[in-house]
C-alpha cells in the first residue's frame, strides 16, 4: 500500500464492488507487513509497541488501545496454551454497516492484520467470527483464507519463520449478543451466547479457558498500514488524538447515505454535509446518534465537534461505530425510540433481569405512548428503568447501551413524549 | 439418520475446534442446509453424534435465530426491522410484503413458498429499506422492487 495514501483501508477496493483477490492484493502492496514483521528480526514486543505508539483505538465502538489489550496477554514459556486470536466480524449495532465493506472488498487486508496481531500475542489459532447473514463476505473470506495458506502465508512454518498460525472462519447462528465479546466467545464454543462476568478478561481466560484477544474487524484491517509505514505516519492521518482514518457513515433520511474513510476526528458536520450531503429536500436535521443506536442523541449545537473517541464525550455521547443515524423533523423521536428499545427488548440474551425484565416493560411503555395509550407517570417509569440499565447491574453492555439511546431523547425531545401523553396520539401521524 | 454428507462437512468444521461440542452451531446450520429446518429427529441425530444430550443441543438450537426449528418456506424473507430502516420506510415494506404473501411474521405462506421474518440490522444501511431472501441481500426496496425480486423465488 503505498504510503502517500490518505485512505488506506479503502483506497485501494475496486470501484465495481469485486473484491480484492490475492495477486490484487499483492500488486497493490499487500503481505508486507507479515514479511517485515516475520522474516525481518521484529520481535512481538516491538509490534505491540509500534501499535501503541501508533495511538491505534478498538474501532468495535469501545474506543480501548489496541496495543494495550495486546500487552494485557501473558507471554512465555509457563503461559497456558494455546493463545486465540478472534476477529469481530459480528457487525449487528443498528445503523452500523463499516466492516461489511471491508470484509467483502478487501478480506486479505484483514487477514494480514490477523497475522501480524496473531505474532504479536504469540497467538497459536485465530477465528474469523462472522454474523450468518453476510454471505457475500463469508464466500469472500473463505476464498481468501484459502488463498493464504496457497501462498504459506499460514499455517505452518509461515514464511520459514518459525511462527505457525491456523485461521479459521466460523459463520454464527446469529443474535446481536454475539458481538459481545465474551458472549461471542461462548457462541464459538458451541454455547448459548450468555455474556460471561468479566473478571476473569478473555486475555487471560478467554476462548476454551485459554487467553484470548477479540478485535474488531476495522481494528485489526489498520494494522498491515500501521507496520508498513509506522506509527508517526498513522497518528499523521488523523486530526484528533488517537491515531488513523476511521470509517465514517450516515444513515437516514439524508441527500447521499453512505460510507467514507476520511481522518480521524473529522466534525460531525463535515460528515453530515459535505459527504451526506446534507438532509433531503424539505427535511430539517433534528439530531443524530453518533455511532449506532447504542450510543447517546447529540443535536445542532455540537455539530461542530469532532467525530472521535475523546470528544464525543464532551457532548454527553460517545462515537461508537462512528456510523451515524440522521432523525429529521418529519420523523417521530418517539417511535424511533421504541423502535430502538424494542430491539434491545428482543436482542438481550435472557440472563440479567435488568435487561430481560426492564427493556421488554420499557418497550411496552413506549408502545402504548405511541399508540395514544400513554399514562402521565411513563416518563418517570421509563427513566426508573433506565437508571436500572446501569453499567455494573449487568453482565455487559446491552442495557446500558439502551439507556443511552432512552435518556438522551427524554431529555431532548421531552415535549414529544409529554405530547403523546397528553393529546393520546402520535402527533406525527 | 445423517447422511454421509452431513456427517463429512460436521466432520469438516470439527477439526477447527479443540472440543467435540464447539462445532454444534456449524453441525445444526450444515443439517439445516440439507433439509431446510432442524426437526426433533434431526436435533436427536446430531446430539448423537457429537455426544451431548438432545437438550442441551435444544438449548443451544433455540437461542440463534438463524436456526429454525419449525418447518420454513423453501425461501426464507427476513426483513430488516432495525432504526435506519424504520426512518426510511420499513413499514411500507412491512405492509407491502404481509399484503402480498397474505400472511404474517412468523409465517409460512400456505404453498410453502416464503416464510417471513424479522431481522436485526443487515448492515447496509445507506442502501435501506433491506431484506434477504435466502442469502440474498436486497437493498433500496419499494414495492414494486419487492414485486420484482420475489417473482425469482420460484
Amino acid at each position: 500500500m503505498t504510503a502517500t495514501t490518505e485512505k488506506p483501508l479503502t483506497g485501494n477496493m475496486r470501484p465495481d464492488g469485486s473484491g480484492l483477490d490475492m495477486p490484487a492484493y499483492e500488486q497493490a502492496g499487500g503481505y508486507q507487513a507479515i514479511r517485515k514483521v516475520l522474516t525481518g528480526g521484529v520481535t512481538p514486543q516491538w509490534v505491540i509497541d509500534e501499535v501503541k505508539s501508533a495511538d491505534l483505538r478498538g474501532r468495535g465502538g469501545a474506543g480501548f488501545p489496541t496495543g494495550l489489550k495486546w500487552s494485557f496477554v501473558p507471554r512465555g514459556q509457563s503461559t497456558p496454551n494455546p493463545t486465540y486470536l478472534v476477529a469481530n466480524a459480528d457487525e449487528m449495532e443498528p445503523g452500523t454497516f463499516k466492516d461489511r465493506l471491508l470484509l467483502e472488498r478487501n478480506p486479505h487486508q484483514l487477514i494480514e492484520g490477523m497475522i501480524v496481531a496473531g505474532f504479536a500475542i504469540e497467538a497459536d489459532v485465530a477465528y474469523i467470527f462472522l454474523r450468518g447473514e453476510y454471505t457475500l463476505a463469508a464466500e469472500r473470506i473463505s476464498r481468501a483464507i484459502a488463498e493464504a495458506y496457497e501462498r504459506h502465508y499460514l499455517g505452518k512454518n509461515i514464511l520459514g519463520s518459525g511462527y505457525s498460525l491456523e485461521l479459521h472462519l466460523h459463520l454464527s447462528g446469529g443474535r446481536y449478543i454475539c458481538g459481545d465479546e465474551t458472549a461471542l466467545l461462548n457462541a464459538l464454543e458451541g454455547k448459548r451466547a450468555n455474556p460471561r462476568a468479566k473478571p476473569p478478561f478473555p486475555v487471560v481466560a478467554g476462548l476454551f479457558g485459554k487467553p484470548t484477544v477479540v478485535n474488531n474487524v476495522e481494528t485489526l484491517s489498520c494494522v498491515p498500514h500501521i507496520i508498513n509505514h509506522g506509527a508517526t505516519w498513522f497518528r499523521g492521518l488523523s486530526r484528533a488524538k488517537s491515531g488513523g482514518t476511521k470509517l465514517y457513515g450516515v444513515s437516514g433520511k439524508v441527500k447521499r447515505p453512505g460510507l467514507w474513510e476520511l481522518p480521524m476526528g473529522t466534525t460531525v458536520r463535515e460528515i453530515l454535509e459535505e459527504h451526506a450531503g446534507g438532509m433531503r429536500d424539505g427535511l430539517k436535521f433534528r439530531a443524530l446518534l453518533p455511532g449506532g443506536s447504542s450510543t447517546p442523541f447529540i443535536v445542532e449545537e455540537h455539530l461542530d465537534m469532532p467525530m472521535d473517541f475523546q470528544e464525543m464525550p464532551k457532548a454527553g455521547s460517545r462515537m461508537g461505530t462512528g456510523t451515524m443515524i440522521v432523525l429529521d423533523d418529519k420523523t417521530c423521536p418517539v417511535g424511533m425510540t421504541w423502535n430502538m428499545i424494542r430491539f434491545f427488548a428482543r436482542e438481550s440474551c435472557g440472563f440479567c433481569t435488568p435487561c430481560w425484565s426492564g427493556l421488554g416493560w420499557a418497550e411496552r411503555i413506549l408502545q402504548s405512548m405511541e399508540e395514544g395509550r400513554g399514562k402521565p407517570d411513563d416518563l418517570e417509569k421509563l427513566a426508573f428503568q433506565a437508571k436500572m440499565w446501569s453499567p455494573g447491574n449487568t453482565f455487559c453492555a446491552l442495557a446500558p447501551g439502551a439507556a443511552d439511546p432512552l435518556e438522551s431523547a427524554m431529555k431532548y425531545f421531552r415535549a414529544d413524549f409529554e405530547r403523546h401523553i397528553s393529546e393520546h396520539r402520535c402527533p406525527g401521524r | 439418520m445423517l447422511t454421509a454428507e452431513e456427517i463429512n462437512e460436521i466432520e469438516a468444521e470439527a477439526v477447527h475446534y479443540p472440543k467435540r461440542e464447539a462445532v454444534s452451531i456449524d453441525a445444526l446450520k450444515i443439517v439445516q442446509r440439507h433439509r431446510g429446518w432442524v426437526s426433533d429427529e434431526s436435533l436427536r441425530d446430531i446430539a448423537g453424534h457429537l455426544g451431548m444430550s438432545p437438550t442441551d443441543l435444544d438449548s443451544v438450537a433455540t437461542f440463534y435465530n438463524l436456526i429454525f426449528r419449525r418447518p420454513v418456506g423453501r425461501h426464507v424473507i427476513m426483513v430488516c426491522d432495525s432504526v435506519s430502516c424504520w426512518i426510511v420506510g420499513h413499514d411500507r415494506v412491512k405492509k407491502h410484503l404481509t399484503e402480498r404473501l397474505g400472511i404474517e411474521f412468523g409465517q409460512t405462506t400456505s404453498d410453502d413458498r416464503f416464510t417471513l421474518l424479522p431481522i436485526v440490522c443487515l448492515g447496509c444501511c445507506d442502501r435501506a429499506p433491506a431484506m434477504m431472501v435466502g442469502g440474498d441481500l436486497h437493498t433500496d426496496l419499494d414495492p414494486q422492487k419487492i414485486d420484482i425480486q420475489l417473482e425469482k423465488y420460484k
